[in-house]
């Protein structure tokens, strides 16, 4: 019997996940050995410093990564590279920022507080595990704390039935594609004669697969159990209801987490494991990023609920930075991550002033309860309308840049069509963030009549922009300081990478270049 | 000191967007104050900067920087050039457009004006726009009308010109329409907008033109290239320059905008259609000079318009009954003289009478801004006249305004006057002679507009001819107002010594010379020439005012010397009005129709189809897990039946 070899194991490369997972551990251990509830303050600042830690490893992770490049550790099993750091920054932002937000919202709705720090925390780590990951099953492994954790969180809100229900839809159809992407993994194997990811893409490019049915298949499966997480269409369909059922700073949390982690390792594996098989795969990813883009934008103008218009927002997001998967360049990585950085950002600043906006009981999502907004809190309907412009994709904020990106990555691969077309819907999904720009600002409290449509100005109104209801009555419920730094910090990043994007840029490239 | 340049324009910026945030809560007149401290910050920020490219330009070398004669790279010193690199700002494909600050002689010598002269007009304003309800506003848009005055001066690229460039352009626009409630200032809004989108289009014609050839938008990479321009296309890149020229700074065929923008409060006409705004054109000519060099069409092209603006201006200015219409007709005349500078490469002298006419413009205008506030708004000078008395500081101050623009010795004007008239003899006597008795309608309009205001009976207290009641007791303004006015009158008295025309080792002429690296074509004249040359200037600044004393002496009006042909500005309006105005208005009603009937039915087509699409979606998602199960399974195989169609193809 061969004794079992134990690898080499880079705990600077696993530095990242390990500070939040084991301080996710601790917490949870502090939190049911403490005779009292833990103090909110106590845990909102555990994960506050917890995220900075796991920011600041990061941070030295990029430093040693650009000296001396890219290494795997875990026999091949986890990767340091440029794609694993940029999530580890990424998702530690994501981590302070959604812990800030937080912080107001939990005592406010009066939920455990040190509950909800955990599952964040734990979910993030799995996204890490995710980002870092170069083998197909320690890929399964971050799906599956990632996505357990965030079960958990969308049910937090246990007084509201659509948070639990929208919880159990997506444990449902989560769960039907881990099975997918498992049997995925299963024939992926059966056809390389690997799970990890280097030497699957050694053996395809080393090899002419004869009979490549079960490849293909594989990848097919595995695909779908991407798509499901990313939300693209046709697996999309979970997305309003858990977006809408979510406590709004876990929707925020998993528009900006679950996002990364999920598109990070499909471009990780499909780069690394199937890049030989690109002209297959291609077509499929093509079509479902064009449906993505489309059926997501026209969607969302259709929506009452902001929360709900925001998930289908995020669904044209998703078929944007689907564009990076579709090209496979180095541009085309640079833009996706560029991408996934900025919109995270935007994402949890318009899900923290939706949080706020929502009233006490987080309830108020409709349109019509953001009537007269502008006029009643002008900082908060401010901050809304910039945020909501620069994901509509304005000049001089990141999401100009992170659309721009990507698209030129498009059209320099020669999809010009494809890139002609999702820009036309992003000019559809603008209409979903101008029209509640509109309801904030050019109306009042007053309901006005629907107008009979005599006139283009009228008629336009009347149908897109303001089929909304008699007003809602709104307990207004005052902007904490900590969500307060929280949004200033999203709109300050959304500006200044806006004007002068270079660092960012620059940072994006560098990671897309560095991928092992 | 020089990496201190992004100051100049931060200080107005911070200053904006304080009384953007708490400007309302400061109110009157703290607001106008803190406006006033943030100019006066850039100002000695300014100061400290000129101090640097000085020191820089004695030794050549700056510590720690690269010297004269390296290749140019940011943060290095050519030709007096310091080039601030703030952050990378495009960087498309080819296309690199730097947020870059140029630090020269030139930019520098506008930043110290600009700022100077916009820290007392601030200063004014506290008084002039007391008890105006908009008190806040009004300094949040001067603030930022000096934000991006100075972005357009310090840009180190077209594009960032061509920013503060748009940004003066629309805090002009917010600032003629400031009393928007009066139909006339709204219109006058939204004419000086139009002219000067005309002009834009210029500019745009400009750097597309330069970056096509070029390859870049950078001022210190279009001097080092400029040789590779062919004659066509510089010609072409010239003529574009000259549109966008004269639509910033009112010259023919854009110049009837500026009277009009006389509608905005009297420090704006004084801060923005006298001293700075206007002189953009100017600038911009200047900076491109390596430009202009190369097209000899193009700068007879400039000579003309200037000349021709300045012309018609001066014989449009004798009969103005407006105070504030009279001195915007010889603002543009002004302009008229730089652009005719310009267009003969004597740059120095163009940038000379830019500053001289800052300082005596700005003071006329406040002198008139302190003579309509004496007399609740009145503007028509029939009902002034005696106000010597009166108003004895104002009196006192516009006199020496007055006798500076006409062009007497020793003021600030007969220098930056006679140094841009030689530069035109050097070229062509034909040319002189015409911009002479232009000079020579000058110091007679501006003798009459003195004489109709300050002399004479005092016509105020009397009811005037539509019935306005008489002004028993008019009053001397406060001295935030008076102490802009002396300054500026001392400025304008010897502001000539900045560049004394025998004096050749020190001066603007000077300091200006690396980055122009001409001879002025004064230099070509002989001693006796100038000596000529300076007697003709003050001959005829004499007879201008001679010739006004004995016209209008003690008289209020005189129909016969004002004729509607000069009033109406050689019918300018109704030419434009027949040529482009009719027939524009018939073809935007039947725009109309086509647009109502045609693109209006395309475009609700699309919403309607867009929205039934995005309801049928709606009802799709009907919140059944099987229907999304279904969904996902239906995905998936999708996917196994194109793939499967992969592996048998």
């Amino acid at each position: 019997m061969n004794p079992i070899t134990v690898p080499s194991i880079s705990y600077f490369t696993m530095a990242p996940m390990l500070v939040l997972f084991v301080g996710s551990v601790l917490l949870m251990a502090a939190a049911s050995l403490l005779r009292h509830r833990l103090p909110e303050v106590v845990s909102t600042a555990t994960s506050v410093l917890l995220g900075l830690g796991a920011l600041v490893v990061s941070i030295l992770q990029w430093d040693h990564l650009i000296r001396h490049g890219s290494s795997s550790t875990v026999a091949g099993a986890l990767v340091l590279d440029g794609f694993s750091v940029f999530v580890n920054i990424t998702v530690s932002c994501a981590v302070i920022l959604t812990a800030l937000v937080a912080h107001d919202y939990l005592a406010r709705l009066k939920f455990d507080s040190a509950e909800f720090h955990i599952l964040a925390l734990l979910s993030a780590s799995g996204a890490l595990i995710m980002g870092a990951a170069n083998d197909l099953v320690v890929v399964f492994l971050g799906l599956e704390i990632l996505s357990i954790a965030l079960y958990v969180l969308v049910a937090l809100n246990r007084k509201n039935e659509k948070s639990a229900e929208g919880a159990l839809k997506y444990f449902v159809l989560g769960g039907f594609s881990s099975a997918v992407f498992v049997y995925g993994i299963a024939l992926t194997y059966g056809a390389t004669g690997s799970t990890n990811l280097a030497k699957m893409g050694t053996y395809l490019s080393a090899n002419v697969v004869h009979r490549p049915g079960l490849l293909l298949a594989g990848i097919g499966l595995l695909a779908v159990g991407f798509c499901f997480k990313i939300a693209a269409v046709p697996f999309h369909m979970w997305t309003p209801d858990v977006y809408e059922g979510a406590p709004t700073p876990v929707t925020g949390f998993m528009a900006a987490v679950a996002k990364v982690g999920g598109f990070v390792a499909f471009l990780r594996v499909f780069e690394t494991a199937f890049s030989t098989q690109q002209s297959t795969w291609a077509p499929l990813l093509y079509t479902v990023a064009l449906l993505t883009t489309f059926i997501g934008a026209t969607s969302a103008i259709a929506q009452h609920n902001v929360k709900r218009m925001l998930a289908y927002s995020s669904i044209n997001h998703a078929g944007f930075i689907l564009l990076g998967v579709v090209v496979l360049t180095k541009a085309g990585f640079a833009g996706s991550l560029y991408y996934l950085f900025t919109y995270s950002v935007m994402a949890i600043g318009t899900f923290a002033l939706l949080g706020v906006l929502g009233g006490a009981r987080d309830e108020d999502h409709d349109l019509t309860s953001y009537r007269g907004l502008a006029k009643r809190r002008p900082g908060v309907a401010l901050s809304l309308a910039l945020l909501l412009l620069a994901q509509a994709g304005m000049p001089f904020t990141t999401g100009f840049l992170a659309k721009f990106g990507v698209i030129e990555a498009t059209v320099a691969h020669g999809e010009i069509p494809l890139a002609l077309l999702a820009m036309v819907s992003a000019t559809i999904s603008a209409v979903a963030y101008l029209r509640v720009g509109i309801v904030m600002y050019a109306t009042h409290d007053v309901p006005t009549p629907v107008s009979d449509g005599s006139s283009f100005k009228d008629r336009a109104e009347g149908s897109l922009l303001l089929e909304v209801e008699p007003v809602a009555t709104t307990h207004e419920v005052p902007v904490a300081p900590t969500t307060g730094l929280a949004i200033g910090i999203c709109l300050a990043v959304t500006f200044y990478f806006g004007i002068a994007p270079g660092a960012l840029l620059d940072f994006a490239r560098q990671a897309a270049q560095l991928l092992r | 000191m020089l990496h201190a340049a992004y100051l100049i324009i931060a200080f107005p910026l911070l200053g904006s967007l304080l009384l953007m945030t708490f400007g309302r809560r400061l109110g009157e007149p703290v607001a106008g104050w803190l406006g006033t401290a943030a100019i006066t910050a850039s100002f000695v920020v300014a100061v400290v900067v000129f101090f640097g490219v000085l020191h820089a330009h004695q030794t050549d070398c700056i510590p720690g920087l690269l010297c004269q004669g390296s290749p140019i790279a940011p943060g290095s010193l050519l030709n007096d050039q310091f080039v601030q690199h703030l952050f990378n700002w495009v960087n498309v494909g080819g296309f690199h457009a730097n947020v870059d600050l140029l630090v020269d002689p030139l930019s520098i010598t506008m930043c110290l004006f600009i700022t100077g002269i916009s820290a007392m007009i601030h200063l004014y304003s506290i008084a002039y726009m007391h008890g105006e309800e908009d008190f806040t506003k009004f300094f949040i848009y001067l603030n930022l009308f000096v934000t991006s005055m100075l972005i357009l001066v310090l840009g180190g690229n077209l594009l960032l010109t061509f920013i503060g460039w748009e940004g003066v352009g629309v805090c002009s626009y917010w600032l003629v329409s400031y009393y928007f409630q009066k139909d006339s200032a709204a219109s006058a809004g939204k004419k000086a907008f139009i002219y000067n989108r005309v002009g834009d289009v210029g500019f745009l014609l400009a750097i597309f033109i330069l970056y096509s050839q070029l390859h870049t938008v950078s001022y210190v990479e279009i001097f080092q290239r400029a040789g590779h321009l062919s004659p066509l296309w510089a010609t072409m890149a010239v003529l574009a320059l000259v549109l966008a020229a004269s639509g910033k700074s009112a010259q023919i065929p854009l110049f009837n905008w500026l009277p009009d923008a006389m509608e905005g409060p009297t420090p704006v006409s004084a801060l923005i259609h006298a001293a700075t705004m206007v002189t953009a054109g100017v600038y911009l000519l200047c900076r491109l000079h390596g430009v202009v060099n190369l097209s000899s069409t193009g700068q007879g092209v400039i000579c003309g318009v200037g000349l021709a603006t300045a012309f018609v201006a001066a014989t449009v200015a004798t009969s103005q009954s407006d105070i504030k219409k009279g001195l915007a007709f010889s603002t543009v005349s002004q302009i008229g003289f730089m652009v005719l500078a310009v267009g003969t490469k004597n740059y120095e002298a163009a940038i000379f009478l830019m500053v001289a006419h800052a300082f005596f413009k700005a003071l006329l205008f406040l002198g008139s801004g302190s003579v309509i506030h004496a007399l609740d708004g009145e503007q028509e000078m029939v009902r002034m006249g005696g106000l010597r008395k009166v108003l004895p500081w104002t009196f006192g101050t516009f006199m020496i305004g007055w006798l500076a623009i006409a062009g007497v010795p020793p003021f600030a004007g007969f220098f930056a006057k006679g140094s841009v008239l030689d530069g035109v003899f050097a070229k062509s006597p034909v040319l002189w002679a015409l911009a002479l008795l232009t000079a020579l309608l000058t110091a007679y309009y501006m003798s009459r507009l003195f004489y109709l205001t300050f002399t004479g009976e005092e016509r105020f207290t009397a009811v005037g001819p539509n019935g306005e009641p008489g002004i028993e007791h008019p009053h001397e303004s406060p001295w935030h107002m008076r102490f802009p006015l002396v300054v500026l009158a001392i400025l304008s008295a010897a502001g000539g010594a900045i560049d004394l025309p025998w004096v050749h080792t020190w001066g603007l002429d000077t300091f200006l010379n690396p980055v122009f690296l001409t001879t002025t074509p004064a230099a070509t004249n002989s001693g006796s020439t100038q000596l000529f040359l300076a007697i003709a200037d003050a001959v005829v600044a004499v007879a201008g005012i001679g010739l006004a004393w004995v016209l209008w002496r003690g008289k209020a009006a005189r129909p016969e010397l004002t004729p509607a042909f000069l009033k109406r500005v050689w019918f300018w309006d109704d030419a434009y009005d027949a040529v482009i105005g009719r027939p524009a208005t018939a073809l935007s009603k039947a725009a109309a129709i086509v647009d109502d009937e045609v693109i209006d039915g395309a475009v609700l087509g699309t919403a309607t189809l867009v929205r039934r699409g995005a309801d049928q979606l709606r009802k799709a998602q009907d919140g059944y897990v099987r229907t999304y199960a279904l969904s996902i399974a239906a995905g998936m195989a999708a996917f196994l039946i194109y793939l499967v169609t992969r592996v048998f193809s």
